[in-house]
């Protein structure tokens, strides 16, 4: 059942002070594609991805991984790559340790570590403070982090936001490169004109429960066409 | 390999101990205003009879706050930054992670802590009056003084860790490690002088540190001792378990 499944979320549920903000959401992320996760502001898609690893305990519900809750990963780095803070590191520490650091809690060799740096293109500022980075340089670091134990699975929360056209363009192709390589690739957005150029498919939520999970080109058909039309009737539909 | 195990925390916590050079600068800057208050202590000492080897050995007073707040930041730091997220999807089992923590800085303080008060007593007894005894590290008592000195340096290390494990945030846990090593002495001291026998920073200078006896603190250094550490333990076993408990 989970052989061709490699994210199974069910019934995953979290109350903050008695408001749901996931509640009962189940779906599947399916390896060699983009899947896109679309919700407006605060539908509870961040909250979701924190589920799945583990930073947060659901109140019900499971997220597995192979069929393994995150916190029972054996190597959780070299199976799953994320970015889900919008700060990820220390500031005075340089980019290059930052990642040493994971490298050494994955026994990863440090050869790694300058492999990502260049893939990232931050080989010139890695001896640097993290601190001093421009915002792009700092979704390069995480980004960086998140791909350092070439895992099969990658949940970015957000990861467009921020970034210049040329930085959107070179995060579209990495997404889809590393879906095209077969690996399962989990990207949130509140943007839908974003989601249509990035995802295959789309798993849509708001107030943190399932509005839709379908193919892009399916969501849009039902709005003839439009897209953006079909996430405005879900999302402005769903109870509130 | 077919899964991580302590020895992988151990590795990350001692690369990140080993790359933020601010903290380093702080301890380091911090162990010396102790040595250097310490040798002052020993300088102004002028009573023949009384103990210059805990006198100069008073400059904990400082050190202790200096490895209290470097211990609570060692891990506010990576809340205050968000590096923790981080930290746990590297290693989701946080009570592995803060063990490791605790064991390498551990042995970063228990170093930095033994340096510094032997540097204190020698700088001291180099400026010690003709007029006072001293002291010597050939002399078992004196040797015990100056070490378990050190130690406590080590052991307030890990309650400002502890203390940070269970508060997160780094103003509030530099405020509270502060004020419980240094200014509940001060109140409950005065208040009932009976309790101070269990107070960490009442304890070094009056037992610890102490070659002679102090009225007082009729306990041996050893039994005293054991009771500082009795603190960190506490505070990490329950931070470990707060981190383990609460979300990230």
């Amino acid at each position: 059942m989970i052989s061709d499944t490699a994210l199974t979320v069910r019934g995953l549920t979290k109350r903050y002070g008695g408001v749901a903000a996931v509640d009962g959401l189940s779906f599947d992320v399916r390896p060699g594609m983009v899947t896109g996760f679309l919700g407006p502001n605060g539908s509870g898609k961040s909250t979701t991805m924190r589920l799945i690893l583990g930073l947060a305990r659901p109140d019900a519900g499971t997220a597995l991984i192979g069929g393994l809750p995150y916190r029972s990963l054996r190597w959780p780095l070299r199976t799953v790559g994320s970015v889900v803070e919008a700060r990820t590191f220390q500031r005075g520490r340089s980019g290059r340790a930052h990642l040493l650091a994971l490298a050494a809690a994955s026994d990863l060799p440090a050869q790694r570590v300058d492999e990502v740096l260049d893939d990232v293109g931050l080989t010139g500022a890695a001896r640097r403070k993290a601190g001093g980075y421009s915002l792009g340089m700092a979704q390069r670091l995480s980004l960086a982090a998140a791909l350092l134990g070439d895992p099969a699975l990658l949940i970015l929360d957000e990861p467009l936001n921020g970034l210049d056209p040329a930085g959107v363009h070179w995060m579209r192709s990495l997404l889809r490169s590393q879906a095209a390589q077969g690996r399962t690739v989990l990207v949130s957005s509140h943007l839908i004109s974003e989601m249509a150029l990035t995802a295959d498919r789309l798993i849509v939520i708001s107030h943190g429960r399932l509005l839709a999970d379908t193919t892009a080109a399916d969501l849009a058909g039902r709005a003839g066409g439009s897209l953006e039309n079909a996430f405005l009737d879900l999302t402005e539909g769903s109870p509130a | 390999m077919t899964r991580y195990t302590f020895r992988q925390a151990i590795a990350m916590e001692s690369r990140k101990a080993r790359s933020l050079p601010a903290i380093s600068w702080t301890l380091i800057i911090g162990m010396v205003a102790t040595a250097a208050f310490g040798v002052l202590a020993a300088y102004n000492t002028r009573n023949p009879g009384g103990d210059p080897t805990s006198n100069m050995l008073a400059g904990i007073l400082v050190g202790q706050l200096i490895t209290g707040v470097v211990g609570a930041l060692a891990i506010t730091g990576e809340f205050d930054s968000g590096m923790a997220a981080v930290t746990f999807t590297a290693i989701p089992r946080r009570s592995v992670v803060l063990a490791a923590k605790a064991l390498v800085w551990g042995a970063v303080f228990l170093v930095a802590g033994e340096v510094t008060v032997l540097v204190t007593f020698l700088g001291g007894t180099a400026v010690l009056r003709a007029s006072v005894p001293h002291p010597s590290l050939a002399s078992p008592d004196v040797l015990r003084a100056v070490l378990m000195t050190g130690a406590y340096l080590a052991l307030t290390g890990l309650i400002g860790l502890g203390t940070g494990a269970l508060i997160r945030r780094g103003a509030a846990a530099v405020a509270t490690v502060a004020g419980g090593l240094f200014v509940l002495p001060l109140v409950i001291g005065v208040a009932d002088r009976s309790l101070g026998r269990l107070l960490p920073e009442l304890i070094a200078g009056n037992s610890l540190a102490a070659v002679k006896p102090v009225a007082g603190f009729a306990w041996s250094p050893w039994l005293e001792l054991a009771i500082v550490a009795v603190y960190p333990a506490v505070l990490l076993l329950a931070g470990g378990w707060q981190l383990q408990r609460r979300d990230a």
